[in-house]
């Protein structure tokens, strides 16, 4: 009797000691891809990005610590108020856990607000001002693929060396385009080189004759293009229109996805060098990785929607070692762990939420180099972790303890 | 590479007024604000070219809104739709660009009666409204289906080898295909202005709009008119996408972009006034490149306000007879 009585209160101590341990809240992990699902990122990280976080939670098994995973997602229309409504309904009723890619940087300064606000995880793929790991950092924010300082200290820094010192920007007229004309333009002068002027071009332009007019007039050498998507597309092809390579001025897409090279085609975008964290040709793994990827969605996949596989990866593996979704415990867990996945080895999460990881430099194939389906870049160098993003002693970052 | 890389396609005589200014004070706001004269001259030539696009596309609208009392929103989905339908006819039947030129329009035009005869004709003695938001409704189905299957970021089109190249005008350079656009587009404005003011046809067409029944009474088959008048409308806005698809990236966001920026335009000009759509047209685009050398971050907004303004002074539209 005795004995059965103990075992029973055994048996229910144990119980309670799990229930405790296996802290999940509404006994399910929700993650929300919020991206940019019809207008001019959408090719960035779109469908694509929902598509790799499913990958992601497949891959997975489909539960963590004994509780299942669900995935969804919506549109933000590249605008911060209507994203930080989603983000904060997704919280507060829908119960998500974490929010994921958010192309654009407006938008993500301000979900940034909210998740911090509401201890939610936000991991970050889609988004580049190095500001969201700078003044506007987060204890639960995670900057995983790449920033505005790694595309400057990438693509800019590779074109001072090769004689570009004078430059002019076309800027998108938002946080994302300045902050990546404001770190180029660091760059450029750091090395050395003048910045002749810039232009602000409202997000979503359909014709940049002007401010390609602009740009010819200044004799720069280099046309720095601080933005991304449709607006590089039509800047590159526009430009092209207008002479401007022939002219003896060069174009630095400092942000262009491959999305964007398999849009222009190879003869407009030939000889471009461009800054990024992956390339679905890089090895065996990533080959694997991008064909099932492709087999899903017909398109190759973007460095964005790569960050978004590994990112909701490396997010579950953390709650499944912590046992809670609790946002600053999974976040402190992903910072223990070690960031192993096909695009990423050995890297790091950093206290002010940077993910230290290797980049890129690659060139545009031209046409007669190509050789089969997608066959878009040729690697130039590898830029170490510790070069390619901004170092802690520079950081603005209020959770950063200087010494 | 040298000091200053002579720049072969830039404008030589720009250089030593630009640079002596840039060297005075913050390099960013000196040079646009003292922009010399002949620089200018390039900007407006460009707004121009824009404008070229705004008044074909507003012209459309009008024609219809004119004519059927429809406010079609799908005007610029169906722009798309020729910009895709020569995308089509160059990668799937080789068809290149002068055949599309005809062909695209035609071949839209005709999607457009089938929508006239299967949708619109039912809501002609509706509130604008229904036409409205069924042709709004038909405009996001239609982009929505191209961009599952071609995304957001467009297919590359070419410029045809006729018209590659570009023009030294002394001022500046333009690529030949722009001043084609330019030209191809007042000539377009002009034949259909002068279609609806000035021949027989048109003026069947206005008195059918002013009394139907009448017309139909002297032996004019008005429902027909009525069908090829939006077929009419629905090509123009196709042949923009055609002459489109070589600048700008064929896309099926390309009709979403400027579809507001149109309707603006028609505002402005007064809704269904055919002269008004035109003028105002390149009357914007000209306000919208110099917009976009003086302050270039309002030039995605400058439209609206001038339409802000226009509505204070002068509800009806700058050309519009007040109802």
């Amino acid at each position: 009797m005795m004995f059965h009585r103990v075992l029973g209160l055994a048996a229910v101590g144990c119980l309670v000691a799990a229930a405790a341990q296996a802290q999940i809240s509404d006994d399910v992990v929700k993650i929300g891809v919020l991206t940019d699902m019809s207008s001019l990122y959408a090719d960035i990280g779109g469908k694509g990005s929902v598509v790799a976080a499913e990958m992601a939670v497949k891959d997975f098994g489909g539960k963590v610590a004994g509780k299942p995973i669900e995935v969804v997602s919506a549109d933000h229309l590249n605008k911060p108020d209507v994203g930080a409504n989603i983000a904060r309904q997704w919280i507060d009723q829908d119960h998500v856990d974490a929010i994921v890619d958010v192309p654009t940087s407006s938008v993500a300064l301000a979900v940034q607000d909210v998740t911090k606000e509401k201890d939610r995880v936000f991991l970050i793929s889609g988004a580049a001002s190095s500001d969201l790991t700078g003044k506007s950092c987060s204890p639960t924010g995670v900057h995983w693929t790449y920033d505005t300082y790694a595309l400057a200290h990438g693509t800019g820094s590779a074109l001072v060396k090769q004689g570009g010192d004078t430059w002019f920007f076309i800027t998108a007229d938002y946080a994302f385009g300045h902050a990546l004309e404001r770190d180029t333009s660091a760059v450029v002068k750091a090395a050395g080189g003048k910045v002749l002027g810039a232009v602000r071009a409202p997000l979503n332009t359909p014709d940049f004759s002007s401010f390609l007019l602009q740009a010819q007039a200044s004799k720069a050498k280099i046309i720095g293009l601080a933005n991304a998507g449709g607006d590089t597309i039509n800047s590159i092809k526009q430009g092209a229109e207008f002479g401007i390579v022939q002219g003896g001025q060069r174009f630095a897409g400092l942000l262009v996805f491959i999305s964007d090279v398999h849009s222009l085609g190879l003869q407009t975008a030939q000889g471009l060098v461009l800054t990024s964290a992956f390339y679905w040709d890089q090895n065996d793994a990533t080959r694997a990785w991008a064909k099932r990827f492709m087999a899903e969605t017909n398109k190759v996949p973007t460095m964005v929607q790569a960050g978004v596989y590994g990112a909701v990866t490396h997010y579950l593996k953390a709650i499944a070692a912590a046992k809670t979704d609790e946002g600053k415990a999974v976040v402190a867990k992903m910072r223990e762990i070690p960031i192993n996945d096909f695009m990423t080895h050995n890297g790091k999460l950093r206290e002010d939420g940077r993910v230290m990881r290797d980049i890129y430099l690659f060139q545009v194939k031209s046409p007669a180099e190509s050789k089969y389906p997608y066959d878009y870049y040729k690697q130039l160098a590898v830029i170490p972790a510790d070069q390619a993003f901004r170092p802690l002693s520079e950081s603005e970052c209020p959770l950063v303890k200087k010494g | 590479m040298v000091e200053s890389a002579p720049v072969i396609g830039a404008d030589h005589a720009l250089t030593p007024t630009l640079s002596r200014k840039r060297k005075r004070g913050d390099e960013r706001m000196i040079p646009l604000l003292h922009i010399p004269p002949q620089a200018l001259f390039g900007q407006l030539l460009l707004g121009l070219i824009n404008g070229a696009f705004y008044a074909m596309l507003s012209l459309g609208l009008a024609v219809i809104f004119g004519l059927l009392n429809i406010i079609n929103f799908a005007h610029g989905a169906q722009y798309m739709l020729g910009a895709f339908c020569a995308w089509f006819l160059l990668n799937l039947a080789g068809v290149g660009y002068w055949p599309s030129l005809v062909i695209a329009p035609i071949a839209v035009a005709l999607f457009g009666i089938v929508l006239e005869r299967a949708f619109l004709r039912w809501i002609y003695r509706l509130d604008h409204l229904y036409g409205l938001l069924l042709t709004f409704g038909l405009a996001i189905i239609i982009e929505g289906l191209f961009r599952q299957q071609y995304g957001s970021s467009g297919q590359p089109y070419s410029i045809p080898p006729e018209l590659t190249g570009v023009w030294n005008l002394g001022f500046m350079f333009l690529p030949i295909y722009r001043g084609w656009v330019i030209a191809a587009s007042a000539v377009v404005c002009f034949g259909t202005w002068f279609l609806i003011e000035r021949t027989r046809l048109g003026a069947y067409l206005r008195a059918a709009t002013e009394n139907p029944v009448l017309v139909q009474a002297f032996g004019i088959n008005v429902p027909r008119m009525v069908t090829l008048t939006y077929g009419f409308g629905v090509g123009l806005a196709a042949l923009a996408g055609v002459l489109a698809a070589p600048i700008y990236q064929v896309s099926p966001l390309m009709g979403s972009n400027i579809i507001i920026v149109v309707f603006a335009v028609v505002v402005i000009g007064g809704m269904g006034s055919i002269l008004g759509s035109i003028v105002s047209g390149f009357a914007l685009g000209l306000v919208e490149g110099l917009t976009k050398v003086f302050y270039p971050e309002a030039s995605s907004t400058v439209i609206f306000v001038v339409m802000a303004i226009v509505l204070l002074l002068k509800p009806a539209g700058l050309f519009g007879r007040a109802a």
